[in-house]
Parts: structure tokens; sequence; C-alpha cells
């Protein structure tokens, strides 16, 4: 993770300040400050308690359960990792539980942003009836809480007899008015409507128009927007636990299953949670640096 | 799509939209055709390259939230969930009736407010420390969606060992400031803090980088003249920052509140067992929880449905109330 510091310079996110020359430290406020050591410390401090828990899990992970009903509790690891990994990813199922998210996740980031793109391109370039209309109604059921149409959908996929299928997780997220409203934020500001303006010139019908000059234009924000998709449908939860049961599980069942004790040992619990959120770091690890842009940029927007 | 028109097709002079032109040389008949062409795609690609969204939102979005109306008001089993009995607002007089559903109420509100206020305050002060220039902020901001990107069922699973009673390290430190063991999961103020915990852990990073980002987009020259006016670093703090930040302080509290109405997978693992009722005496079972346990424990699915719909009107309440303040605070300005 350390490597981000040092990456190579991309697109600055928004308002990223320019890191050359020291500006006289009496003058001027508010991001011109040095910080001082106490804003060090502070920032050393949730450091620690944003890391302590997610190495604490690999610690218990890598003890034993008679060792977690000790007290004090373990500090360091121990040398059962193996093991606990073995059984957590036999026993709870969470081998097939990763392989399950990872392509549920992977669909649903795909839908969501080729979707999300060309009706945001839509929304933000094309003229149309309704388009406002439209629009609103996108924007307004954004705040709508899933657990509103759980029974719905509970009673249509066992009508289908979807349940314990991953399709039954797929569908009903694999399009979210959030992507919509995030690619047209997106595209009113990158995409200049004399470019889509000048394609048609050229006798460029609207596919070609997509293809060609569309997605060029907004793969940043595609690959921000697949990378947020991607760590929310990882981590959903209360749908995937009504459709799905521990026979064909997504992690989070899988998690659920462990925490409630079918398999009664702490440490291979610990050692699910680890397996079950270590693709989420690694990807964080790698691509962190995009996602926080990504994040900072729909704030200032939304 | 409408464009995909056949290049081969016999030309037709003076059908449909073609300009009434005498002898059309194959040339212009080609043109003629092209701007047809060109005038359906302009005309219907636009919904063509919607429909797909409103497809699926109309069917697993739209169609369920309306359907979920119509459910509540019948008795549905969960044993035969097509299979409905006219109950009209029985499922709501009966709900509103229910200790437990008050319960749950009370229950979601106080872990709401524990867990939204603090997690909303320490995000502007991070974020307030993160906008000074700092070596290494990239990191910084990385570590701090780490929490973000470890799921709900993960984070409990782990807080709740760290706030075992008998051997959790959060009692084993509080052991050495004097502090008996306390028993956080049976408490009701107990568990509802350390429920609210997992929920600050794992939001507050994000929120401060929504903080951040509107923090940088504050025109320095505003605090140029704040500063040049006396103003300590505090003031300009409260005078400047908070001031400028106030649609986006509404945005992370709006947002911030739709989850905690929901606030569901903490409270469900938080339990050892992972009961669906929040503790042995409901001491944390949020609305979310409630719903799930009448639908999926009791299998009542009209009922289910019901405290969907009065979630909806809460979330209805708080955003009217939201409303009225940002006006309020609009015309106060």
């Amino acid at each position: 993770m350390t490597l981000l510091k040092d990456a190579p310079a991309r697109p600055a996110p928004a308002g990223d300040r320019p890191r050359a020359g020291r500006r006289p430290r009496a003058k001027g406020a508010g991001g011109q400050f040095h910080a001082g050591r106490l804003a060090y410390a502070l920032i050393a401090l949730v450091t620690v308690v944003s890391l302590f828990p997610l190495v604490w899990t690999a610690v218990a992970a890598s003890r034993d359960n008679t060792r977690l009903a000790e007290s004090p509790p373990p500090f360091w690891f121990g040398s059962n990792l193996p093991r606990n990994l073995d059984i957590a990813w036999h026993d709870a199922n969470l081998g097939l539980a990763l392989l399950n998210t990872a392509f549920v996740a992977g669909s649903i980031a795909l839908g969501t942003v080729l979707f999300g793109t060309i009706a945001g391109f839509a929304f933000a370039r094309l003229r149309f009836r309704f388009r406002t209309a439209l629009l609103m109604l996108t924007i307004g059921t954004m705040m709508v809480p899933p657990q509103l149409s759980v029974v719905p959908l509970f009673m249509a996929i066992a009508e289908l007899e979807w349940t314990n299928q991953l399709q039954a997780v797929i569908l009903p997220t694999f399009v979210s008015a959030f992507g919509v409203f995030f690619m047209r934020q997106y595209l009113t500001q990158a995409l200049p409507g004399e470019l889509v303006e000048a394609a048609r010139v050229d006798g460029a019908h609207s596919l070609r128009i997509v293809w060609h000059v569309v997605f060029p234009v907004a793969r940043p924000a595609m690959a921000v927007l697949g990378m947020l998709t991607f760590v929310m449908a990882w981590n959903d939860f209360f749908w995937p636990i009504i459709a799905l049961t521990q026979q064909n599980p997504t992690v989070q069942v899988a998690l659920t299953g462990l925490g409630r004790g079918y398999i009664p040992d702490q440490s291979v619990i610990m050692a699910g949670a680890l397996l079950g959120t270590l693709p989420l770091l690694l990807v964080l690890a790698v691509f962190g640096k995009q996602i926080v842009g990504g994040i900072m940029q729909g704030a200032v927007k939304g | 799509m409408t464009t995909t028109g056949t290049p081969a097709a016999p030309p037709r002079p003076g059908g449909g939209a073609a300009p009434p032109e005498e002898r059309p040389t194959a040339q212009e008949r080609r043109r003629a055709r092209r701007s047809r062409r060109y005038q359906r795609d302009v005309r219907w690609s636009p919904y063509a390259f919607v429909a797909p969204f409103f497809l699926f939102f109309g069917a697993f979005g739209l169609f369920p939230l309306l359907y979920t109306g119509w459910a509540s008001l019948h008795r549905v089993s969960l044993t035969a969930p097509t299979e409905m009995e006219w109950a009209g607002l029985h499922n709501f007089t009966r709900l509103l009736e229910d200790e437990f559903f008050w319960n749950a109420l009370r229950n979601t509100f106080t872990i709401g407010v524990l867990s939204t206020v603090p997690q909303l305050l320490m995000a502007l002060g991070l974020a307030h420390v993160l906008n000074y220039r700092l070596r290494g902020s990239t990191f910084f901001r990385v570590v701090m969606l780490a929490p973000y990107a470890t799921s709900v069922a993960a984070a409990t699973l782990v807080f709740v060992m760290l706030y075992g009673r008998d051997y959790g390290m959060i009692n084993w430190a509080l052991g050495f400031v004097g502090i008996d063991a306390v028993d956080w999961q049976n408490g009701t103020w107990t568990s509802q803090f350390a429920v609210s915990t997992i929920v600050i852990w794992r939001w507050t990073g994000y929120n401060t980088l929504i903080y951040l980002a509107a923090m940088q987009a504050v025109p320095r020259d505003l605090y140029e003249s704040a500063a040049l006016d006396g103003a300590s670093r505090w003031q300009q703090f409260l005078h400047v920052t908070v001031p400028s930040l106030r649609p986006t302080i509404l945005f992370t509290v709006v947002v911030s509140t739709i989850g905690a109405t929901q606030l569901f997978g903490e409270v469900l693992l938080f339990s050892s067992g992972g009961g669906a009722a929040g503790g042995i005496n409901h001491q944390y079972q949020t609305l979310g929880l409630y719903l799930y346990e009448q639908g999926w424990v009791n299998l009542h699915l009209g009922r289910a449905s019901a405290i969907a719909w009065m979630m909806f009107l809460i979330l209805l309440l708080i955003a009217l109330v939201n409303l009225l303040v940002a006006r309020r605070l609009r015309k106060s300005q």
C-alpha cells in the first residue's frame, strides 16, 4: 500500500492541491498550513484504529479456540493459520462462496457500468421527451431502501424457483440509479456537446458515437464506478441472506453461517472473515488512489 | 437498434418523409435516405439507451416497491408466498399495537443517533486535519477506506470478539483503568453503544473523504481574508469551513440517516448465534431486523411488508424535515 505514495502522477482527483512550493507558514490557511505534530499524531491514531480490527482478525485466525478463550487476548500471530483457513475453506463452503461472490459482484459491476454509461450519456447529451421527468424518477428512487422491495422479490424468486441461484442476487441490482446519476454527472462535464455533434456530422450513428466517442471519454469514470459497485456488491448483505442459503452462498452468506455457530470455533470464524475480506483489501491496495478519487469526485458533484 | 437499416434496401422514390423532388438522382436519393435514417436515429436512440436501465429498474425496483404496498394489505405466509388473503389494514393496526414494533423503532432511533452524530462530527474534524499539507496523504486516505471495504459481516464478527465479556480485548483494556468487565451484549445501552461503534468504524473514513473533497473546493481567498481579519484557525474552521460545507453536511446527514434506518447486518450478527430477536430482551432489535424476524422467522410476509412501508413513511418524514431545515437555513443565510 505504501507504493501508492509514489505512484506515477495521474489526472489529479478534483481539487488536489499542488505539492510544489512551500508557502510561508503564517500566511493563508485552510489547505495551506502544514500539518503540525498534533495532526500527525491524530492521523496515526486513526490509522491504528482503522487497521487494528483487521490485523487482529488475522491474529485471531492464526490461533486456536482455546487460546481465544483466555485472558489477556493474543496480540501476536500463532501458527494455526493454515489449519483454520483450510477448515473455513472446506467446511464453511468459502471456496465456493468466493467464486460465487466474484461472479456476482463482477456481473453487477459490468451491468451497472455499461447500462449506467449509455443511460447517463442519454441524460447528459441527448434530447428526448420526458428526459427531466425520467431523471427525477431515477434520482428520487436512489434513496428508497432495499427493504421495500424484499417481499415481492422473494415471492418472485419463489415463483420462478430461483432460490439459491445466483441470478436471484445478480438481477435485482444489475443496474443502479446511482450508476446512471454518477455517469450523467461525469459526462455532463467531461463530454462536450460539440464532440457528439461533430461525430454526427461525420455520419456516425448513435451506437458508433457511444462506442467511439462516449466510452473513451467516460473510461476513467467507468473504472471508478465499476470499482465502487464491485465493493458494494461484494459486501451486499440483506438480500443475499434472504435469497441464498449455505448450499450456494456468497461470502457474506457464508460468514453469517459461521457467525451463527455452524462451526463454533472462534479462530475458524476469524479465518473466514479474513478470507472474505482479503480480496477487497487487495482491490483497495491496488486501486486505492482511484477509489479515493472517485468517492471525492462524486462528493463534489453530488 | 433503429439505425441498423439496410443500406441495400430498394429505393422508394417519394415515399415517407423524403423531400418532394421531381426526379431525384441516385445521389440525392441516398442523401434523403441517410437523412431519414439520421432523424430516426436522433429521435429514437435516446430511448434505446435508457431502456435497459428502466427495464431492470422497473422490474426489480419500481414494481416491487408498489407491490410491497399491496402485499402489506394481505395475509401472506412465507411457506406459500403466492397465496394472498385480503386483510385490509389489519397488518398495520397490529403493528401499531405491537410493543416490539415500538421497541424496534426506539432502538433504531437511539442507535441511529449514537452512530450518526459522533461519526459525522469526527469525520468533519478529521477532514479538517487531512486538509493540511500532509506527507503521505494518499496513503492515509486509502487506509481510512479499509473499514469501508470490510463487509458488515466480517467487521461485526471481529467486533463481537473484541467486545467479548470474558476474553474480549476491550474489557481487558478497560481493566487497566479499573473498570469491571462490561457485559456488552446484554445491557441495553452497552449493546447499542457497541453496535454503534461498528457503524462508526466502517463509515467515518468514507464521510471524511466526502468532507475533505468539499473542503478543497472552498475558495482560498475566503480563508485569506478571514486570516487578515485576525481569525484564528478554529474561528476559520467555524466561520468559513462549516458554512461552506453546509450542503455537503446536509447530504451526509440524509445518507447516514437512511443508512441508520436500515441498520440490519450489524445487529443480526451481534448476538452470538445470530438471532433475529436482537438480544435476549430485544435490546438492540432495529426495524430492519424486526422486519426480517416477522417475515423470515415468523413467516408473516404481509406483516413484513407493512413494516417496510412504515420504514418508508419514516424516511419520507425525515426527508421532509430535512427539506424544511435546509430551507430554513437558506433563508437565515
